[in-house]
């Protein structure tokens, strides 16, 4: 699992490429400490070079979406999703905890 | 049969996760539906790391999938603590971001995931998790389906 982040002016935008499962969750999840702890409560996700997330992805994400929530601070949204993580996320129930765009650029520009 | 034997650590579930969409593909499901397999085992493999061994490195995963005329069986054996479903809730869905919990949600994604979901327990013999996919009807999908129909054809 790698990991770029880049900041913008009113958000920040985290590209995560790999496998979202239980051996790269703990990582993947201070990156985005590291960001939250900042001050920073905006965040886009890139998620176009990420080819699997496990439930233990998506909890810890559904985590981070909590945290931004709060006070109405901010929000994580994605981009770029595969359409099979889409589909099953959306079968298992899941699917209306985060905006989903097609590309970095749009979730960039949402904020 | 294709038996393979993983050790008990999430380092695993990378190479659990290739033989799940291995055994998918060659079973005729579309990309789709592989994906939804490589869940349904990674959650179960995943399950068996945490609560029947407490934790990495304490066994192994024993996995084995069977590519059945009309389903794709999945078979995850370990020799942890037993465990019963029984004792699982079913979840709440549909609730507020705030509300949400991963409390009981495994298996309700499993059973999702999968057709048919069942858990069997020996006190010596150690736990065995059977997970089967009905395969697509359209059975020329495969490489092994169109040279099963030729040879019959002879």
């Amino acid at each position: 699992m790698s990991t770029t982040i880049n900041e913008y002016k009113r958000c920040t935008l985290v590209t995560f490429e790999g496998r979202i499962d239980s051996n790269t969750v703990p990582a993947m999840e201070e990156t985005l400490k590291g960001i939250t702890d900042a001050g920073q409560f905006k965040i886009a996700l890139d998620m176009s070079k990420v080819t699997f997330v496990s439930s233990a992805g998506w909890w810890m994400l559904i985590e981070t979406q909590k945290h931004c929530h709060r006070y109405n601070r901010g929000e994580l949204v994605m981009a770029g999703l595969d359409e099979r993580i889409r589909k099953s996320l959306d079968l298992v129930g899941m699917g209306s905890y985060f905006k989903i765009f097609d590309d970095a650029v749009t979730a960039v520009a949402y904020f | 049969m294709h038996t393979v034997i993983f050790p008990a650590s999430y380092e695993s579930l990378e190479s659990i996760g290739e033989l799940s969409t291995q055994a998918a593909t060659e079973a005729g499901f579309d990309a789709n539906a592989a994906y939804e397999v490589q869940l349904a085992v990674d959650e179960a493999a995943t399950n068996i790391i945490e609560h029947a061994y407490g934790g990495e490195g304490r066994g192994d995963i024993f996995i084995s999938y069977e590519i059945a005329p009309e389903t794709l069986i999945f078979r995850l054996h370990d020799h942890g603590k037993p465990f019963d479903p029984k004792l699982v809730k079913n979840p709440k869905l549909h609730l507020k971001l705030e509300e949400v919990s991963p409390r009981g949600l495994g298996i309700f994604w499993m059973r999702r995931l999968m057709d048919e979901v069942r858990f069997e327990f020996s006190s010596d013999g150690g736990n065995t998790l059977t997970m089967i996919k009905n395969r697509p009807s359209n059975r020329l999908k495969t490489a092994t389906d169109r040279s099963e129909i030729s040879a019959q054809d002879q």
